[in-house]
């Protein structure tokens, strides 16, 4: 790629220039603000880290730095410059000769950023043929050294395969070279591994790192992980609500930020619960077997004790029976072998068989907190419910046990009558916490309810969660792949892998060494807020 | 988060939340926005159902009423002024019968429809939630109705039955519920796996309230839309059995077998095209309701599926 790095020129000259970006998105009958004015440069090999919480309008200015604004989105003033082409001025032509040329996008869900019906190679040289940067046979040997430099597992036949045949990280990496492959000068990564397990993230992360350093490309990654940013950027931007933060070199920002803003989102993963040991068994499951269908097998003889009035964090990577753990424990999907002993009494395997009284006492909350809640009741129907149902409480009575439950997640009389769509995300989740609480229930399941939420509002969840175990002695089991919320919250820990328990203690015990294969492998992949952690990493491992 | 000197509030956080709406503005937002079709068809709806209510008070003469002069054409025309758009082949004034067709026509068409969505509503809910051997039981019970054409099929059981007006409503609406089930069983089928369905049932929650409070208040858009679109159908339906001879029996007046009276004369329209007047008015009746209705439904179709336009 000689003749390439002299055509871009030499890292430091300016690529980028947006000047005062204003963007409006219109929803709900109004226009309102997405992007306050931003202003951003980015330099030809720079990586810029783009960070802030879901609504803080990051993912709109990276499609800005395309001149492209999304559906229902307006880029109402600024000025954008992309190597002394103006793209605000531009023809959606000239746009779309750049776009797969010169810029390209890296999406989030690769698996939904693919065509199911093509083969990957093909999609991978697509735009460059189509841009004419290149014949096909050359893409397509380009394609094979592109995937030899991301680390795909047979890179000649790998792109013969369709997208379904391939996994998540790999899909990943997969369009990363999609991305690549016509050498542009920019790339925008748009939370990338957000969506992939730690394990499969550590990989991705090095092959992109890589390559966007091989090919001295300018990349502007997008993110709310912060120790993810920074790995991969040269200088970080925080937005918050559409204004910027502030920006610095990756390093200062991580040892001394100026704003407070930036502070309170560095120090959020320093939330730690005493751990406290208690022989007291609440709930516990026996050798447990369960399967999905008649063939395949999903648990395999998981034995799990949970002690009452405490935190069991259930950790591992997708697929690993998680939450076909919790499907055991509520009676969906009734064992094939073993037993489930709740309060020295075997629980009835299945649902339709456990009485009211059974049901109460075990409830869940779930990860995703829009579609836990039904969309056309209001917050009052909704915690009111269970009060009905299981207390088989009326008219004023009830009203009042809805306003101090409100209180107990810290939320006013003012929601009682608001819909779900009204509601933030953090608030939600919170009425999820309010309708299992309205039950009096012994033990709450917990699946990743905070994995779909940003720093702060988690913390504030956490928090709640933590006072309401202390105020009521409630007993949780707490399913998550999220290290930092694990220290957090749990007294012991259960880490499974592909539906066997690998280890289960005291939370001390598992997060110090000596550790077992996966486990060593599962915490050493959560990456550190340390820019030289992942460097540090690959190092370390053969 | 309040020792760290920040000033968060669960009850301030804010989002990409909408706005608080009261049912009313958000219906008066939807108004404002409908494009002229929908309100033409809305207006036109609303002038078909104030006939169809005050028939009586309006029609100027009485349903069965029968006058000396039969085929007398409109007034306009020369005809007796009267009688507005003139008389049918045995005396009776077309106009006053189309009021009381309107009558007829459209209530037996809403009590049909109304009776099919509750047939096809229910078992289909309960064919989503069930999802085993009974829901295979309902589905291939429904494949076995639908593999016969429904118009032959109706003709059969109308001859086996008799056509009252009865067995014609109860006739229909089972045939055509058949349809009805199959939407609601597919759009609910996207609901029961919902985690707020799953909360429910491990709440210990029974079916009916399932069904009712869970899952039917989320699949009502496509079923409002669809009922609009049976009403339609059945509406042709009936017009059409009755145009056949099997419909609606007379003296009870309906646009179906009005048009069938009519047609008669379409023959000699080459030499008095007034002659067609008496067939095309009734089947003009069924065609403006039937466009007007599909006008709305379009509009409210493409406002509730999520279709956003481009800004």
């Amino acid at each position: 790629m000689t003749t390439d790095s002299n055509k871009r020129g030499s890292k430091g000259d300016i690529l980028l220039e947006m000047r005062n970006i204003e963007i409006d998105g219109f929803s709900d009958e109004r226009w309102h603000d997405i992007v306050k004015g931003v202003d951003l440069t980015l330099r030809r090999g720079e990586v810029m880290g783009l960070i802030g919480e879901s609504g803080a309008g990051k993912s709109t200015l990276g499609k800005a730095a395309m001149g492209y604004a999304q559906p229902g989105c307006r880029i109402k003033s600024g000025t954008i410059m992309f190597d002394g082409m103006d793209l605000m001025a531009a023809t959606e032509n000239e746009k779309r000769k750049l776009w797969g040329s010169r810029i390209a996008y890296v999406a989030q869900s690769a698996a939904a950023s693919f065509n199911p019906a093509h083969r990957l190679v093909d999609q991978t040289v697509e735009a460059t043929v189509d841009h004419g940067i290149s014949d096909e046979a050359a893409a397509k040997k380009d394609a094979v050294d592109l995937y030899t430099a991301l680390q795909l597992p047979d890179p000649e036949n790998i792109g013969t395969r369709y997208p379904h045949q391939v996994s998540g990280g790999q899909l990943q990496r997969i369009m990363t070279a999609m991305a690549m492959s016509p050498r542009p000068d920019l790339i925008i990564f748009d939370e990338p591994t957000t969506a992939l397990d730690v394990t499969t993230q550590v990989e991705v992360l090095v092959a992109m790192r890589d390559i966007v350093e091989q090919f001295n490309t300018a990349a502007i990654y997008i993110t709310h992980d912060l120790a993810v940013v920074a790995q991969m950027a040269d200088f970080i931007k925080v937005l918050r609500y559409g204004d910027e933060v502030e920006e610095a070199e990756t390093r200062l920002m991580l040892s001394e930020p100026k704003e407070d803003y930036t502070k309170t989102l560095w120090s959020v993963r320093s939330l730690e619960k005493p751990e406290d040991k208690s022989d007291d068994i609440a709930l516990s499951i026996n050798n447990v077997d369960a399967a999905y269908g008649k063939s395949v097998k999903v648990l395999h003889d998981v034995t799990i004790n949970i002690p009452r009035g405490r935190t069991v964090s259930v950790v591992g990577e997708s697929g690993s029976g998680k939450s076909t753990t919790a499907r055991v424990i509520t009676g969906l999907l009734p064992p094939m072998t073993g037993n489930i002993v709740f309060n020295g009494e075997e629980l009835p395997a299945a649902l339709a068989d456990r009485t009211k009284d059974q049901l109460r006492r075990i409830q869940m909350i779930y990860q995703m907190a829009d579609t836990a809640m039904n969309p056309k009741q209001t917050v009052g129907e909704i915690i009111g419910r269970p009060l009905e149902f299981y207390h088989d409480m009326r008219g004023k009575q009830r009203d009042d046990r809805i306003l101090e439950l409100l209180e107990m997640i810290e939320l006013d009389s003012s929601f009682i009558d608001r819909l779900p769509s009204e509601l933030s995300g953090g608030q939600k989740q919170r009425i999820c916490i309010a309708r299992a609480l309205a039950a009096e229930p012994e033990i709450i399941i917990c699946d990743e309810v905070t994995s779909a939420l940003d720093q702060i509002v988690q913390e504030g969840i956490l928090k709640l969660l933590l006072r309401l175990q202390k105020e009521y002695g409630i007993t949780y089991l707490f399913i998550t792949h999220d290290i930092a919320v694990v220290t957090a919250i749990s007294d012991e820990i259960v880490v499974m892998f592909q539906g066997k328990v690998v280890e289960q203690g005291l939370k001390s015990e598992i997060l110090n060494p000596p550790f077992p294969e996966y486990t060593q492998l599962l915490l050493s992949s959560v990456p550190e807020m340390d820019p030289d952690w992942l460097t540090n990493l690959v190092d370390q491992r053969p | 988060m309040s020792e760290d000197g920040q000033n968060y509030s669960a009850a301030g956080e804010v989002a990409q939340v909408k706005l608080r709406r009261g049912r009313g503005e958000r219906t008066w937002i939807a108004l404002k926005k409908a494009p002229v079709s929908a309100w033409f068809g809305m207006i036109v709806i609303a002038l078909y159902a104030f006939t169809a209510i005050f028939g009586p008070m309006l029609a100027p003469y009485g349903e069965a009423e029968i006058f000396a002069k039969a085929d007398e054409p409109w007034a306009m025309l020369g005809g007796n002024p009267d009688h507005l758009f003139g008389t049918d082949q045995i005396g009776r004034d077309v106009f006053t019968r189309l009021i009381y067709g309107a009558r007829n026509t459209i209530g037996i068409a809403l009590i049909t429809t109304l009776l099919s969505f509750l047939i096809g509503g229910t078992l289909g809910l309960v064919a989503a939630i069930n999802r085993s051997w009974l829901d295979q039981l309902l589905s291939r019970a429904v494949d076995v109705l639908m593999s016969i054409p429904s118009l032959i099929f109706a003709l059969m059981l109308l001859s086996i039955f008799g056509s009252s007006i009865p067995s014609l409503i109860l006739i229909i609406a089972v045939l055509d519920s058949t349809r009805v089930f199959r939407l609601t069983r597919s759009v609910a089928a996207n609901v029961v796996v919902m985690d707020y369905v799953e909360a429910a049932r491990l709440r210990g929650e029974g079916m009916a309230w399932v069904m009712r409070k869970e899952i039917l208040p989320n699949i009502m858009p496509p079923l409002v839309a669809e009922f609009g679109l049976r009403f339609s159908f059945v509406f042709l339906t009936i017009a059409s059995l009755s145009f056949l001879g099997l419909g609606i029996q007379p003296p009870t007046a309906d646009w179906g077998s009005m048009v069938r009276d009519g047609s008669r004369f379409i023959q000699f329209v080459a030499y008095d095209w007034t002659l067609a007047l008496p067939s095309l008015l009734p089947a003009g009746a069924v065609a403006l309701l039937t466009v007007a209705v599909n006008f709305v439904v379009d509009w409210f179709l493409h406002k509730t599926s999520g279709l956003r336009d481009d800004h």
